[in-house]
């Protein structure tokens, strides 16, 4: 399947976009996603542990299924206000 | 859009305090509190000379309409305006706007404390500070909307 990563703030730095179409397995979840990131980006690994996750804009965990065409983010510790 | 979509808003544009007032303002409501956060000159020892805000807009308001909802749980009589600047803001410029109003004083209060609080919590944005010899992203909570704590942290504070 194919999923659109939105990356914010220090994640987007990281990874040098704010969008990315990764393929995926068709089993994946978001954790998946995270995984390949993760592969491809080891300076996100730091992030594991503090991530949150949305899935088509609604929080969600990262154990959440993914379906072909989804829009996932992750989101470092947020500092809004 | 509506009037009701109109309170929740993410914008590069300077915020306009008394338009949120207005926003939630109706004829039985006795009390209208705004809150107005500024970007400050200092941070942690540092001379900050600017922010930088970030946001994932749609997700944003979502939130803030997730936290106008869990405030009227609290406070049924509130209405809420969050209205959230992005991009560079400078010293002194406001970067939040919240307007809170009710038929009476002590709910208004409340609520707009409440919202500040759970905004910080899990409102997907982030400030990129720009300091004197340097910058940094400000990273705070693990947003997690779901996070019962985190929501009863926000409440006592509200009601302190």
């Amino acid at each position: 399947m194919l999923v659109t990563i939105r990356l914010f703030a220090r994640l987007r730095e990281i990874a040098g976009a704010s969008e990315l179409e990764r393929t995926l397995p068709d089993d994946a979840t978001a954790h998946t996603a995270w995984d390949a990131l993760v592969s491809e980006f080891p300076a996100m690994a730091g992030y594991a542990a503090a991530v949150s996750c949305a899935v088509n804009q609604e929080y969600t965990r990262l154990t959440a299924t993914l379906t072909d065409g989804d829009e996932v983010a992750f989101l470092p510790p947020v500092s809004g206000g | 859009m509506t009037r009701q979509d109109e309170r929740f808003r993410v914008t590069a544009e300077p915020l306009d305090t008394g338009g949120a007032a207005k926003l939630v303002s109706a004829p039985d409501c006795g009390a209208v509190i705004t809150f107005v956060g500024l970007v400050r000159d200092h941070n942690v020892g540092r001379r900050v000379l600017w922010l930088e805000y970030e946001a994932y807009d749609r997700l944003a308001l979502k939130a803030f309409a997730q936290i106008d909802e869990e405030a009227r749980d609290r406070w049924p009589s509130v209405r809420l305006a969050i209205h959230h600047r992005t991009g560079r803001v400078e010293i002194g410029e406001a970067s939040i706007t919240i307007a809170a109003a009710s038929a009476h004083r002590a709910d208004a209060f409340g609520a707009s404390r409440y919202a500040i609080e759970r905004i910080k919590q899990i409102a997907p944005i982030w400030k990129h500070e720009h300091f004197e010899g340097g910058d940094a992203w400000i990273e705070g909570a693990t947003a997690d909307p779901h996070d019962q704590a985190a929501r009863q942290t926000a409440l006592e504070r509200a009601c302190s």
